[in-house]
């Protein structure tokens, strides 16, 4: 086994952050899920150069670091759009109309959940709960929590988005 | 930090601070947070230094105050005036009245069932101390628990009060604690590990969210008891990376009780060393599965394992673990402070303590409550919640999440236990309530469940990744009026079969929302097979 380390897929410097992050564990195997953490929260998805590159750093054979990457629903392999709705579907959200928000939204920007539109413009998500439920129905706008949220009210916000 | 420092400090962090003559204690836990109550704290401090009354009124930023609904909620103190739904422009108006008559249209009555029947033991410090500020804690008594244990305790006094206490686990399967604690205590090894599950994945459930979120000490400091009980000297926080307010304010109070010595080595003055790190989750709900939680700390797809041999023989990496929910370890330190018989003498025979359950779905006042173990659900929905609103009728209360049942209107003076909630096919679970009316399909939300469960199936075992899928499809048939009667049959069947043969929690438990609601709303189903109407109104028939 040799153990030097490998170089980043690219003289990115924001790789220094996900070094850090595998240098802090000792490049240890076990630290691959804080490693893909801290690969997704720099780059906003995880690229296969991205697996490739922790997968060698860490001496984890690529197939398992592929296995957790896909495993897990908060890791994506796919870059997000320009902006985020992310509709909670949990429990109290659903009872109380969420499915109603995402149907709207899917049906005006032509984008099933979890695609972005082709213009890259916006992603639709859902979540399975985001512990907002006394707001419910929630949705996360580009990471700000709106609560009791309309269909008319969410096509309003990113009807904002577009606009721009 | 020895005890006699730490007595010192929360004396002196009485003296320190000359109480300001009034003080506003605004909510920034996530609820409403999400509701602008940063902003409306911003604008409050500005409307302070703008009068020049920085030495009269302190605005303070605090932990949950349970009605989420109402939020942005804040707490006028020592005048004990609550107030709801505030916005920035009312900034002016409530400093303005401070010492004079409340803003009356802002006014939540404080007095309301929803605050006088709860019975706050883990939520005692929730919206009362700064959560991201560790003197708060220590001036409430905070690692005075801690420092007692380390004091005049040997690890086995300590297992005896918890067992004294009769506390079972709060993640809901209620394992007792007391025994859990001392299997883990008698295992061999020199290297023992304890784990906080904090991976709250049910949907419709913030209970731990809010706890770490209003007083994150509390849990560190029943981690730390909890790790000198068994021997442990290493701990680890599992949470799940959704909740990012959660593990910011964590981290701040790992970083604060390091640097006091209440955690990290010689702990107290004393020999006893715990660390304590965080781990992320990514979004599995098996995770919760104390197996699958360990597969995941360890960098692995988190995947159960058979058991036994159970975690507290042959946990992380090998050795023994310790594994317990959050709102487990948030009642260590007030056991150990009060007694083990007084933590035994609140609640049931059978169920101690209190239970904190976050009320949410079709009922007035959502948000997140503590009640005594033995309350009935009645008085939990129509005092507490305030009951159903725009004059519907409740229809079913669901509890427990993917593994629980909906529970129908007979059973609503039935007494909130472990054993009581069991035998009518639900389950305590980690705490979500979700309160249904006439306008929700019961084979609707049964289907919403399995669909939960069919993409959280870890695909290990046979039973759970296939016949999860196979329920799911025979539930959309029904709700979209293309089943048959025999559907139904083998719909039962498949509940047999899955809840009795999958390899762990997950789907032993996954049928249990579609066992409930044939047993109690069996007509619904019918109606769907044979009249091809959905009563609630909620599903599209193809035909």
């Amino acid at each position: 086994m040799h153990f030097t380390k490998p170089s980043p897929p690219s003289d990115d410097k924001r790789w220094r952050i996900v070094e850090a992050t595998m240098r802090r564990h000792g490049y240890d195997p076990y630290a691959l899920i804080e490693t893909l953490h801290s690969v997704q929260q720099t780059f906003g998805y995880l690229e296969t150069e991205a697996l490739q590159y922790v997968a060698k750093a860490l001496r984890v054979p690529l197939s398992k670091v592929y296995g957790v990457a896909t495993f897990y629903h908060f890791f994506t392999l796919k870059p997000q759009g320009e902006h985020t709705c992310v509709v909670c579907m949990g429990t109290a959200c659903y009872i109380k109309g969420a499915p109603h928000v995402v149907s709207a939204i899917s049906e005006k920007y032509q984008v099933q959940p979890g695609e972005t539109t082709s213009d890259g413009k916006l992603s639709l998500l859902t979540a399975r709960c985001i512990g907002a439920c006394g707001l419910a129905p929630a949705v996360v706008f580009d990471g700000e929590v709106a609560g009791k949220v309309t269909p008319e009210e969410a096509l309003e916000r990113i009807g904002r988005w577009t606009a721009q | 930090m020895t005890p006699e420092e730490l007595r010192k400090l929360a004396e002196s962090q009485e003296e320190a601070r000359p109480a300001p003559r009034h003080r506003i204690k605004i909510c920034v836990a996530a609820g409403c947070l999400s509701a602008g109550s940063d902003r409306v704290r911003d604008a409050l401090q500005n409307e302070v230094t703008r009068r020049g009354l920085e030495n009269e009124c302190e605005v303070q930023g605090v932990g949950c105050l349970g009605l989420c609904t109402m939020g942005p909620l804040m707490l006028v103190e020592p005048d004990g005036v609550m107030y709801q739904n505030v916005t920035e422009s009312d900034a002016a108006a409530i400093v303005e009245s401070l010492g004079k008559k409340p803003v009356e249209q802002l006014v939540c009555p404080s007095d309301m069932s929803f605050f006088t029947k709860q019975y706050k033991i883990v939520l005692e410090n929730s919206g009362v101390i700064d959560p991201e500020k560790i003197e708060d804690y220590i001036a409430r008594d905070g690692y005075t628990a801690l420092a007692r244990v380390l004091e005049d305790m040997s690890p086995q006094d300590v297992i005896d009060e918890i067992t004294r206490s009769g506390l079972r686990g709060r993640g809901g399967a209620g394992y007792p604690t007391g025994l859990k604690w001392s299997t883990v205590a008698k295992a061999g090894g020199t290297r023992k590990f304890v784990i906080c599950n904090a991976d709250e994945g049910d949907p419709g459930a913030f209970m731990d969210r809010s706890v770490l979120e209003s007083d994150p000490h509390r849990v560190l400091e029943g981690m730390a008891i909890a790790a000198y009980a068994v021997g442990a000297s290493q701990g680890y926080l599992y949470v799940r990376a959704e909740y990012p307010l959660a593990v910011k304010r964590l981290r701040t109070a790992i970083r604060q009780a390091e640097r006091l010595g209440l955690l990290g080595n010689n702990i107290c003055g004393t020999t006893f060393s715990f660390h304590v790190d965080i781990r992320l989750g990514a979004g599995a709900f098996v995770c919760g599965e104390e197996t699958a939680l360990i597969a995941s700390i360890e960098g692995k797809r988190g995947q159960p394992r058979p058991r036994p041999p159970y975690p507290a023989e042959y946990g992380l990496w090998g050795y023994p673990t310790l594994i317990n929910n959050v709102e487990t370890f948030a009642n260590i330190a007030p056991i150990i402070r009060n007694g083990g018989d007084w933590f035994a003498s609140i609640g049931t025979e059978k169920s101690k303590g209190t239970k904190v359950f976050a009320l949410a779905g079709r009922v007035k006042n959502t948000g997140l409550i503590e009640v005594p173990m033995g309350i009935t659900l009645r008085e939990i929905i129509f005092d507490i919640g305030g009951g159903i609103p725009d004059g519907h009728r409740f229809k079913a209360v669901q509890t427990g999440g993917p593994s629980g049942g909906c529970i129908p209107e007979q059973y609503l003076d039935m007494p909130v236990d472990y054993e009581s909630l069991a035998k009518v096919g639900s389950i305590m679970g980690s705490g979500g309530m979700i309160v249904m009316d006439e306008t929700s399909c019961m084979v609707d939300v049964a289907k919403f469940f399995m669909d939960f469960c069919v993409s959280e199936s870890c695909g290990k075992c046979v039973p759970c990744r296939v016949g999860t899928v196979q329920m799911y499809n025979i539930l959309n048939r029904i709700t979209s009026g293309e089943a048959t009667m025999e559907d139904l049959a083998l719909l039962e069947e498949l509940c047999d079969m899955v809840k009795y043969t999958s390899l762990c929690g997950l789907g032993q438990t996954a049928p249990n929302p579609v066992l409930s609601t044939l047993q109690y709303f069996r007509d619904e189903y019918v109606a769907h097979i044979v009249d091809k109407q959905c009563p609630a109104g909620v599903c599209q028939m193809r035909q």
